[in-house]
């Protein structure tokens, strides 16, 4: 028997794997040239920004005038908080709720499902308008939690806690509570160790999409004190700048870093996570 | 009975820190969306009133609305079907033993990784009149100099090409889990049958990768009706207005004019379209089920 993915019959031999692999390669090296242009662009001081020397000298400068002409360091806290912050709510009432609707019947559990999966269809980067409102009410306005609070109860993690946690075999739960083990307890010895790889899996695509995400953000903050990375540099390229490029290439690649370094180290585990993620 | 009144309690009790955030930042606000639709912007001087359809009837009669419903349009149907195209090919080409396919699958992979934000100033860049790659290159082949941001006819193609970009990689991902769940023993009974390879993909693959079609194709939508970032970014919706989509519409109104009432209801058509883009999921889902 063939190994999954590979041989078979009809996997291409000789030329046309050839053929088929050069094809591959030339459309990959299409896919990095962006971001290969702007990684040269960073690393060569700007009179090669779009002369393509071969030897042109190295060099960090652009690194080291962007650092110095934004309080990147700031944003970088701030993005870290935030992410944190979220990640850490998100996991908590998310496996709470998973919980009750794996494991628990009572009356108005399909409805409370049903308004959950409604989050899927109304995201909260929709409604900017009225949330606004609603932290200038709660005055939070310009804060790394009125970032986070929309994104907290989030459905998509409590529907794939929720299938993990259906997964695991009763007999254990029945088991476990004649020991004498309380609900919570149940919950946190017996359905979180068992739900590692769905953990695992939804943490890098919340991390990924917090520090990534942009427009929510931008609204809700306005000092440099609340600020995250993402819209830390969109002021910067914008405003503060003018038209150097090759110092916001080096800006937007030091922004991208953490997270493109975490990928590359753990490019495999990514992959995984993102398709665990997507099939339901 | 007690066990029951237990579960109930313990249940709710679970649930209601979840069910309290999303109530207050997902139910809530849709509803207060709606019915901020039907009142006028209160004013400093001038309190907010009702006015029934009025905000709808000017979103109506408003052009720039209509631009960005068309652009909106135009942008869906400029990337959704080629990104899906190619996240099928690149999956198909990384799911085959080609050479080094764990480097092409990063390669695919990584602007998906990337903030839109960050990859949208390196593609203001590329696109730069006279000094970006793009000029470069085709000055090379004699072509002209070419505002390609700034002209309205080529400013919406240049965002679609970013988001195609962004998008491909992602979709990729899912159409590889598929194929790889897809029994070789179906591979091996085709090729005694004698289908070619496209016969195969054609009359196998293809259809049995239909699930995940469909929950791309839906994705794929829904990313394309919250388009927003690298339109901040990249063109603030000009050159008259041809890079405006909606939700960047929603934000110009909301938070550029400060006109609250009228962002609502252009929300108002965000938000009916998504729902009836699930609704179509829904009934999708449900025919397949039944076909099995």
């Amino acid at each position: 028997m063939s190994v999954r993915g590979d041989g078979g019959p009809y996997a291409p031999l000789g030329a046309s794997r050839a053929l088929e692999s050069a094809a591959a390669w030339l459309f990959a090296l299409l896919w990095l040239l962006p971001l290969l242009y702007a990684v040269w662009t960073a690393f060569h001081a700007p009179e090669f920004s779009t002369r393509f020397v071969p030897l042109a000298p190295l060099s960090l400068e652009n690194f080291v005038r962007a650092w110095n002409a934004a309080p990147f360091a700031r944003y970088f806290v701030n993005t870290f908080l935030l992410v944190t912050l979220i990640l850490g709510c998100q996991l908590v009432l998310c496996t709470l709720a998973a919980y009750a609707f794996a494991r628990f019947r009572f009356a108005g559990a399909q409805i409370a499902f049903a308004l959950v999966l409604m989050q899927l269809m109304i995201m909260p980067d929709v409604l900017i308008v009225e949330n606004y409102r609603t932290m200038a009410r709660l005055g939070l306005v310009d804060t790394i939690p009125a970032i986070a609070l929309p994104y907290i109860a989030s459905a998509f993690g409590i529907f794939l806690l929720r299938q993990a946690f259906k997964s695991v075999p009763r007999e254990l739960d029945d088991a476990a509570r004649v020991e004498g083990a309380g609900t919570i307890q149940v919950l946190w010895r017996l359905y979180v160790p068992l739900a590692k790889p769905v953990y695992l899996a939804y943490a890098l695509v919340s991390v990924s999409y917090h520090w990534n995400n942009f427009l929510w953000p931008l609204i809700v903050t306005n000092s440099v004190e609340a600020r995250p990375l993402t819209v830390g540099l969109q002021v910067f390229a914008s405003s503060d700048q003018g038209i150097d490029w090759s110092v916001i290439c080096a800006a937007t690649l030091m922004t991208s870093a953490p997270l493109l370094l975490a990928f590359l180290l753990f490019q495999r585990r990514f992959v995984q996570s993102f398709m665990r993620a997507g099939i339901r | 009975m007690i066990q029951r009144a237990h579960h109930a309690i313990h249940g709710w009790l679970l649930l209601l820190p979840a069910m309290a955030l999303l109530a207050l930042f997902t139910h809530w606000p849709a509803l207060a969306t709606f019915i901020d639709s039907f009142w006028s912007t209160p004013r400093p001087r001038r309190p907010a009133a009702f006015v029934g359809l009025d905000q709808y009837r000017a979103m109506l009669a408003d052009p720039v609305f209509w631009q960005s419903v068309v652009n909106n349009l135009w942008f869906a149907l400029g990337t959704i079907p080629v990104s899906i195209a190619l996240a099928l090919l690149m999956a198909v080409w990384v799911n085959d033993r080609i050479a080094g396919r764990a480097l092409v699958r990063m390669a695919y992979f990584t602007p998906t990784m990337l903030p839109m934000i960050a990859v949208a100033n390196i593609w203001l860049f590329f696109y730069t009149p006279q000094y970006g790659l793009l000029e470069q290159v085709l000055s090379h082949f004699g072509v002209a100099t070419h505002n390609w941001l700034g002209t309205p006819a080529t400013a919406l193609a240049c965002v679609i090409v970013v988001a195609i970009w962004k998008e491909a990689g992602f979709f990729m991902i899912f159409y590889l889990a598929a194929l790889q769940q897809i029994a070789p023993v179906l591979a091996e009974a085709a090729a005694l049958e004698g289908a070619s390879r496209w016969t195969f993909f054609r009359r196998v693959q293809f259809p049995l990768l239909m699930p995940t079609t469909l929950f791309v194709l839906v994705n794929a939508v829904i990313n394309a009706f919250r388009t927003v970032d690298q339109i901040i970014v990249m063109t603030h919706g000009g050159p008259d207005n041809a890079t405006t989509l909606l939700l960047y519409y929603v934000y110009q109104v909301g938070f550029g004019f400060w006109d609250t009432s009228y962002a609502a209801a252009l929300t108002m058509v965000l938000l009916a379209l998504l729902a009836a883009v699930s609704l179509c999921q829904y009934v999708l889902i449900e025919r397949r089920i039944h076909y099995r």
